[in-house]
């Protein structure tokens, strides 16, 4: 399942303007009016509001409440697992996607398609089955349960477990990121290298690292959000420790139904925040890449004073 | 240095890429590896340099097996078909990456790396293009510039595959004679692979003709546009004519009409063959006798400075559902003036230099 | 399979493909097997009875029901907002564009908080909808007085979104948007504007060349991203249980009965209903593969 691939160059970027220019591409203006009003409601009602309402309860109380929320030790306790589990789950998740996209967009072999598929398997798995298999396999009555518990060993319900569910929900991103990038770019410029002599790391280095450092920076940037706001998954094996296996969401989740709205909203907005700053990312990512994709040779260089610039090539 | 390639066969999966391929490369020539695309010959240019690996077979470098030599080892210069210049890097960089990835006890100083570079870009004649970045220049600049990257390392052979393929018409005549006399100057055993015959007759010394996997044909590229071994390498060297009939005692019986050969086809009379004339080889008889030459009526002239070229369709091949055959006929103007001849007219088509070849062997 | 290994010229292969193999095995795989393995410990009959009790029959009907509707609001409203994205200028478009994703990155438990806030009894939207019967009756005082003699019949007119089905409606809206949005959008993106110029000059009005050019062009798209937001509604959690009243029977979903479920040491239970969940999205992985080389195939350009 290919989740929608957000660092596709150029998308939506190259302007509505060539067919508002054109009379056959034109809608009339009243339709074009309807159904702006139409979608733009829509957007405003099911994703703006929601946005806008997360900062203005998480405000509501003041500034004084806001801070106070985020200042007191159950909340700095969840921040700071949050940010553990991100530390580890991301540079797991990072060098597995680079690893899986090498080898399925520079080699060929049997069955791609199929470990395509299986890469994506996590997109489609409810966040609550993604919890439960860890369960199953670690939990007291799990698999390993007897063992573990033998030896003290706590996964599920502790630091390990949610570490693992993280992992598991924000596995595909980075690959997923990487894979279609990879593959338009092909394997001319690597085997350039190799028959220059450069060494199998300088060519990663030198050619490939550069060539796909957007997209890698905008998977990460998305793992880091998806494993900093996974909420069902960890609910499942945290077991709701105040301060010591409440990540964030799962703060956010116990201030609310405790009816502390303002404190929850003010950790809430935070990981807004976050998903804000995910948003501006992705956004730079698409527009570098699509000049970098759509950098055509400037008139003045293309058609050159020398003979052979004349007939470019686009 | 000279290249040997031995027994060469390459499979991808049940496709026969390449099939019992043994050819020679001496030293400092320049040769085309000309064929239809999907011959092999592109695999055969990677195999040579190291990017693929035959089934079975031999690489010779210099009399030297080249299996045991990585990629990396190999010091070939490969110019990519779409060039694989490297987008990110000016083309400055693009051309030093060679010198600067040399394990650090070869690799040169900065102050070197620098002349050597403005050396190669002057060769090209594209040194004020240094610090632009690929996707800022033509596409002839772009292939110019891949060549000086390949040329850096001091390669002991020079490969390049479709080097013109990308580029527009004109941009690949003048890279074509650009590339012959730079190789003049270099003298660096070189190979390219084209599907374009008329590049691989203008600019190679030497020409490999390939066939779905197989070598039709290698040689002196003259000897071999003009004597073709086989009847792939007749029609793919040029325009034909071509007439489908049987070996009659000395000449050849096109449904009712025969036409005499001139040599003798090595086949048995009777036999199915096919016989090959290129457009200038044909001549045309208005008022020839029934049964000499094979019929045809005149469709289009048109005159091309002093040559003019006659359009004639013939019969259809017995059966009339068949489509008529076409043919193309070349003659001088003085010749077309004595023929005086007009569309629609019926007349006949002879030749004595009929080139026949069995049926079987045609592809 | 050794010698073809040993042949290839890009370095990296095994230990890439190894790392992402072991890798995959031991996140993904394994665990996911001990779903089904552990369900195979339960005789044929007590799983059966386990996915179809009365309760989690209720929680299906939600759940599936909910995605579909949901999922059919989105395709609807995303291709409207894609066709506005790819064919219209107006102000702040990019920041609206960037926003599509908002869905993508913001943690479902915000969401789910901020969804409330908007939609309960005395939230934003939540006491419009509420008394909508009585605000529809004063504005129509206002605009025409003599249409009071509706009042009494439109004062009863009373939404209810948070704690009840359609509040679990709004939530999967809300996440599923994205999906539509950004399948549909590239495809209209790169749709030639021959197409409808083509169509202009046979004589084609501009309603019958979206009707017979422009859809039939997108239906691809237009499945792959229903069937996206589909599958990610289906399992969603999150943004939906603070929303949902999560009444049994009238307002569970699904992956609810399995938190639900665990919390109360049934295991066995949890397992059976999350095995029935897993075989249901991998038969939506597999419909959504076939639909996106569907829609690369008709988008592929010709010559």
């Amino acid at each position: 399942m290919a989740v929608y691939q957000t660092a596709a160059p150029g998308v939506a970027r190259s302007g509505a303007a060539r067919f508002e220019a054109n009379a056959a591409t034109r809608d009339p203006t009243w339709v074009k009016i309807a159904i702006l009003t139409i979608s733009l409601g829509f957007f405003a009602l099911f994703l703006l509001m929601p946005l806008i309402a997360v900062f203005v309860e998480a405000f509501r109380r003041g500034w004084a409440t806001y801070i106070a929320a985020l200042t007191e030790p159950d909340a700095v306790s969840a921040i700071r697992l949050t940010v553990l589990i991100a530390a580890i789950a991301v540079p797991l998740n990072l060098v597995f996607g680079v690893a899986a996209a090498w080898a399925i967009t520079k080699f060929d072999f049997r069955g791609k398609q199929f470990l395509i598929t299986l890469i994506d398997l996590p997109f489609s798995v409810s966040p609550v089955i993604s919890g439960l298999i860890y369960v199953l396999v670690f939990g007291a009555q799990g698999w390993f349960g007897p063992f573990l518990v033998e030896h003290g060993i706590r996964i599920i319900f502790a630091v390990p477990g949610i570490v693992l569910a993280t992992i598991f929900v924000t596995f595909p991103f980075v690959a997923r990121e990487l894979i279609p990038l990879m593959q338009a770019q092909g394997r001319d410029e690597e085997e350039a290298a190799l028959v220059m002599g450069a060494s199998g790391w300088q060519m990663f280095r030198k050619i490939t690292l550069p060539n796909i450092k957007w997209a890698l920076l905008y998977g990460v940037i998305l793992c880091n959000a998806r494993a900093m706001g996974e909420f069902g998954a960890v609910s499942v094996v945290s077991g709701h420790i105040r301060g010591q296996t409440n990540t964030m969401p799962l703060h956010v989740e116990i201030l609310y139904n405790e009816y502390q709205f303002a404190a929850a909203f003010a950790v809430a907005s935070l990981l807004a925040m976050l998903a804000l700053v995910t948003l501006v990312v992705k956004t730079y990512v698409e527009w570098r890449s699509a000049r970098a994709s759509g950098a055509e040779p400037p008139a003045s260089v293309a058609t050159g004073a020398e003979p052979s610039g004349q007939g470019a090539t686009p | 240095m000279s290249i040997e390639v031995h027994g060469i066969r390459k499979t991808f999966g049940r496709f026969v890429a390449l099939d019992a391929i043994s050819l020679e490369f001496p030293t400092g020539e320049l040769i085309a590896l000309l064929g239809p695309s999907g011959c092999g010959k592109t695999t055969l240019l990677r195999i040579i340099a190291g990017l693929e690996f035959a089934d079975v077979g031999r690489v010779l470098f210099d009399g030297e097996d080249a299996a045991q030599r990585d990629v990396r080892e190999r010091q070939v210069g490969f110019v990519f078909q779409h060039y694989a210049l490297f987008r990110h890097m000016s083309v400055f960089e693009n051309v030093a990456f060679g010198l600067r990835v040399k394990p650090r006890k070869q690799r040169p100083p900065e102050s070197f790396i620098k002349r050597r570079v403005y050396e190669l870009l002057d060769l090209v004649q594209l040194g004020w293009l240094a610090h632009r970045y690929p996707a800022q220049l033509s596409g002839g600049q772009r292939q110019r510039i891949a060549l000086a990257r390949a040329l850096a390392v001091e390669p002991r052979v020079l490969l390049l595959d479709e080097p013109f393929g990308s580029l527009d018409a004109k941009v690949r005549k003048e890279l074509r004679q650009w590339l012959r006399r730079l190789h003049d100057e270099l003298h660096i055993t070189s190979i390219f692979v084209t599907h374009d015959q008329d590049e691989a007759i203008e600019v190679a010394d030497r020409v490999v003709l390939m066939n779905k996997g197989r070598v039709e044909q290698t040689g002196p590229t003259q000897d071999v546009y003009e004597h073709p071994a086989t009847a792939f390498a007749y029609s793919f060297l040029g325009a034909v004519n071509r007439f489908p009939g049987r070996v009659d005692g000395g000449s050849l019986r096109v449904g009712d009409a025969t036409v005499p050969l001139a040599e003798c086809p090595g086949v048995g009379g009777g036999e199915e063959v096919i016989a090959f004339a290129r457009p200038h080889e044909l001549d045309i008889v208005v008022n020839g006798d029934a049964g000499e030459g094979v019929p045809a009526s005149v469709r289009r002239i048109f005159i091309s400075g002093a040559v003019a070229r006659v359009e004639l369709t013939g019969d259809p091949p017995s059966g009339e559902a068949a489509e008529p055959r076409r043919f193309e006929v070349e003659i001088t103007r003085e010749r077309l003036g004595q023929l005086n001849l007009q569309p629609g007219q019926a007349v006949r088509l002879t030749s004595s230099r009929l080139r026949v070849f069995p049926v079987d062997r045609q592809s | 399979m050794a010698q073809v290994r040993a042949h290839r010229v890009l370095p990296g292969f095994g230990l890439s493909m190894g790392y992402t193999v072991a890798y995959l095995s031991l996140v993904v795989l394994i665990p996911l097997s001990a779903v089904f393995i552990r369900s195979a410990s339960l005789s044929p009959d007590a799983l059966w009875a386990a996915v179809t009790s009365p309760r989690v029959m209720a929680s299906y009907r939600l759940s599936f029901g909910a995605s579909l509707l949901a999922a059919a609001i989105n395709t609807v409203f995303g291709f409207l907002l894609a066709w506005s994205l790819v064919r219209y200028r107006f102000p702040a478009k990019r920041i609206v564009d960037a926003l599509v994703d908002l869905p993508f990155a913001l943690p479902t438990a915000v969401a789910g908080i901020a969804l409330t806030a908007l939609y309960a009894r005395n939230g934003w939207l939540g006491q419009y909808l509420e008394n909508l019967g009585s605000k529809l009756a004063a504005a129509l005082v206002y605009l025409y007085p003599g249409g009071a003699w509706l009042g009494p019949y439109l004062e009863p007119l009373s939404i209810k979104v948070a704690f009840t089905p359609l509040g679990v409606l709004v939530a999967l809206v809300f996440i599923g948007l994205p999906f539509v949005v950004r399948t549909v959008q590239p495809v209209l993106d790169d749709l030639d504007t021959e197409l409808e110029e083509t169509a202009a000059s046979l004589g084609a009005r501009r309603w019958q060349t979206m009707r017979r050019v422009v859809l039939p062009t997108l239906i691809p798209a237009l499945l792959t991203g229903f069937a996206l937001a589909f599958a990610r509604a289906v399992g969603e959690y999150g943004s939906v249980i603070f929303i949902a009243g999560n009444l049994p029977m009238v307002s569970e979903i699904t992956p609810l009965i399995i938190i639900t479920k665990l919390e109360q040491y049934d295991y066995v239970g949890a397992t059976a209903v999350a095995a029935v969940m897993l075989v249901v999205s991998f038969v939506l992985l597999f419909t959504i593969n076939g639909l996106q080389s569907w829609t690369d195939r008709r988008v592929a350009k010709v010559g």
